[in-house]
């Protein structure tokens, strides 16, 4: 049976595409939202860590799997490696509805001013592609808005003197600090420093249906049991669904945007869930497939019109690939201070995001989400042993004695970290799949032990008598669930993949609305942004179609 | 979450010999025909070695050790399920850290005393064992790759096979089952 015609497509039901299905359903316009996963479930992963999306050694439990899907990393040297969502490195987000937002640890940060303007403030950076965005803070200020309140920020933006300006507060109160960061609350604030409570998508208080979060600690890598947390699952999504406009098509993945003999974009073909081909058309498709899937998918989409791949007449889709480093530091403290207090993360400060000596960008610090046996088990100082009696006893005598503090590291872009689709290598559908290449530029080790160096410094403040820096392990090919950049927006199409509305410049009715729009990451966890970018994105296209535009 | 592989396996591994090459579950055939033993994968002779190597790992001080916790049980049971890849690692770096064993001690690993087993692993650790039967690099990387399974195993959720009785969690203080901060609500 033929799939019925809709006004729009969107594709990957996660941070993006949740906020665009909302904003195009309430605007009246039919939509079709693909994901490739299902519905994630508490109940199945609730306390093991092991299949935790920290830890994943027994798989990925928000997907992708290991059996059907696989990338291939590309080292310096040219060799190349094929690695499975369970392997490290294989940089994924999640696959299934809300994708990264169900699992997340749901810090809710806006951007600052100087986040959109880096190339006008720092200069040229050796190496990078670094540019400004053609949107301005101030552009995206009302996105923001939306974002926390229509799914539920938390915190009190008036402590963070370093806070960008916003037209109404956060919609709930600040989460009370545990044992550790009221620790570390006087220790940054005796340094001079400026700590405040973690801004957080999670009812501190009942909000919008859901109850308030009943702090457990199971805050990150696992879906919350109460949904306390908001992600796109259980605020857009949902909402977009009860319009009656908006068709959620889960365990359907798209393999290719399809062109007609004019050159024009008119649908896609995807593998529902039996695995068989179907196709669907719409007027205007929106990419919210995350930064690596989304090129892959733009890449993989070739014809006479396009034979670079849609979007790709310049050589820009894939490029610019960026993701955080985290950096920062351990302590260990002559008493107990972890007391398994959720959401764990609790306090922060922007005072290392700009405006360091030498440093282009930054990052914020905050202290940890979690602590997990397992995990633990990894974390030693160097010259401490990885088995045998001292290495058990450091776990039985440390395993709450020890903190940590970090920060997302502002990642410079490097054109020459990519996306390619592999030539030989194919997933399950026969699909060629991601290629991730390049790697970190210098500018970032600089930064990362900047950093590090902070971080230590207010451990040791605190009281920790030992300490130790985890700044760089290597440059790396970029990505990670923080990924970002590969469809830069921009406002010149020969340098840029789509304008500042996240329109594919070579298309009139292709969208992107997801981490890929970032021309930079900022020294922040992405989401909150990239949900503000969707309500960017998909409010437009809204606007536009309520005009009468349809995008021919 | 439900990742029902709704394509015949057939037909997923002849997909995956064209694309992924070989990565995946191609050699289970021949690896699963093994003499009887109630393990799943193991012989009771590699079980023997197993065990003593899981035991140097987590030796049992005043809680149990990884041996007791059932590290051995717990990767019996991953190499038939998701730790398939890693089957070939664990007969061969058996055979091999036998071999070792008696090249240098003149006695199987598992007969061994304590001190005597504790040398030889540092030795592999630090890579400086004689190459004799492993290639280059080969004995620090088996050795790795058992020391995280056993990490795995003793600190990870009982439900898959070790941490006997919560033993890692008790060790550590943690209410059980693992992290359930809401315990203080109940
Ligand atoms: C453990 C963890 C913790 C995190 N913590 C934080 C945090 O505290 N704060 C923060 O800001 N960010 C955090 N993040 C990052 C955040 O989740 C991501 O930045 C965000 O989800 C990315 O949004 P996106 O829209 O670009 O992609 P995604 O949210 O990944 O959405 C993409 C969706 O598209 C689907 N898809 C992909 N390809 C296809 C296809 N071909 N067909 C159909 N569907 C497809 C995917 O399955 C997915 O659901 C965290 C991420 C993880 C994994």
């Amino acid at each position: 049976m033929k799939n019925k015609h809709v006004n729009a497509i969107v594709i990957g039901a996660g941070a993006g595409g949740g906020a665009v299905a909302k904003e195009l359903s309430f605007a009246g316009l039919s939509v079709v939202l693909f994901e490739r996963g299902g519905w994630a479930k508490y109940d199945d992963v609730y306390d093991d860590e092991l299949h935790s999306q920290r830890i994943r050694a027994l798989g990925q439990a928000y997907g992708p799997d290991d059996a059907r899907h696989c990338r291939v990393i590309e080292n310096k040297d040219g060799s190349t490696k094929i690695i499975r969502p369970s392997d490290g490195g294989f940089s994924e987000v999640a696959a299934c509805v809300g994708s990264g937002t169900v699992s997340y640890g749901a810090m809710a940060w806006r951007f600052m001013e100087e986040d959109f303007k880096l190339k006008s403030i720092y200069g040229a950076v050796e190496g990078s592609s670094l540019s400004d965005w053609p949107i301005s803070y101030s552009d995206l200020e009302p996105c923001y808005e939306k974002a926390e309140w229509e799914m539920g920020v938390s915190g009190d933006e008036t402590q963070n003197p370093f806070s960008p300006p916003r037209n109404k507060p956060l919609p709930m109160p600040p989460f009370s600090h545990n044992k550790e960061a009221l620790i570390l609350k006087d220790a940054a604030l005796r340094l001079g420093w400026h700590p405040f409570p973690i801004p957080m998508l999670r009812n501190s208080v009942p909000y919008d249906n859901r109850p308030a979060c009943y702090r457990m600690r199971t805050c990150v890598g696992f879906a919350c049991p109460v949904n306390a947390k908001a992600g796109s699952h259980n605020t857009v999504i949902p909402k977009a669904i009860e319009t009656g406009n908006c068709e959620l098509r889960i365990n359907s993945l798209v393999s290719e945007i399809l062109v007609n003999d004019n050159g024009k974009i008119y649908g896609v073909n995807y593998f529902d869930a039996d695995n068989k081909q179907q196709t669907q058309s719409a007027d205007v498709l929106i990419v919210s497939a995350s930064a690596i899937e989304t090129a892959r998918l733009l890449l993989n989409s070739k014809s006479k019109f396009f034979p670079n791949g849609i979007g790709n007449g310049n050589d820009w889709v894939g490029r610019n690939l960026q993701g955080h480093l985290y950096t920062g530091a351990y302590g260990i403290f002559k008493d107990e201070i972890y007391d398994d207090f959720g959401p764990g993360a609790s306090i922060a400060l922007c005072d290392f995001n700009h405006h360091n000596e030498g440093i282009v960008g930054g990052a914020l610090l905050a202290n940890e989400f979690i602590r997990m046996p397992y995990q633990f088990s990894e974390i030693r100082p160097k010259g401490e042993p990885y088995w045998g009696l001292k290495h058990k006893e450091f776990q039985r005598n440390n395993f709450k004695k020890v903190a940590r503090v970090m920060g997302p590291l502002q990642e410079m872009p490097n054109f020459n970290s990519r996306v390619t689709v592999d030539p030989s290598v194919k997933d399950f559908w026969g699909i060629p799949v991601a290629r991730l290449s390049g790697e970190r530029l210098d500018a970032d080790m600089k930064g990362a032990n900047f950093i590090a160096e902070k971080a230590e410094k207010w451990l040791l403040e605190a009281g920790a008598e030992f300490t130790w820096q985890t700044a760089s392990k290597g440059k790396g090919v970029s990505g990670g669930a923080h990924q970002a950049g590969t469809c830069r927006m921009g406002n010149d199409p020969k340098k840029s993949v789509t304008d500042p509305f996240g329109r594919v410049h070579e298309t009139p009715n292709l969208f992107v609305a997801d981490g890929g729009l970032n021309v930079t990451n900022g020294g922040f966890n992405p989401a909150l942004t990239i949900i503000a970018l969707g309500y960017r994105v998909g409010g437009y296209i809204a606007n536009e179609w309520a005009k009468g535009n349809r995008f021919k | 979450m439900d990742v029902k592989n709704k394509i015949s396996r057939r037909k997923f591994l002849s997909l995956s010999l064209v694309g992924i090459g070989g990565i995946s579950l191609l050699s289970l055939g021949a690896l699963n025909k093994k003499p009887i033993s109630k393990w799943r994968f193991f012989t009771e002779n590699e079980v023997l070695i197993l065990d003593a190597l899981v035991e140097q790992i987590i030796p049992t001080d005043e809680s149990m050790g990884a041996r007791d916790a059932g590290a051995t049980n717990f990767i019996d049971k991953q190499l038939m399920g998701p730790y398939q890849q890693f089957q070939k690692d664990y007969r061969d770096g058996l055979k091999l850290l036998q071999q070792s064993s008696m090249e240098k001690f003149n006695s199987k690993f598992e007969e061994l005393n304590w001190e005597n087993q504790t040398i030889l692993l540092k030795l592999i650790d630090k890579d400086e064992l004689k190459h004799s039967h492993w290639e280059k690099g080969a004995d620090k990387k088996f050795f790795s790759m058992v020391i995280r399974h056993t990490m795995q195993s003793f600190y990870g959720s009982p439900k898959h096979g070790g941490n006997k009785n919560n033993v890692s969690y008790k060790m550590l203080k943690l209410d059980t089952p693992i992290i359930i901060g809401q315990n203080r609500y109940k």
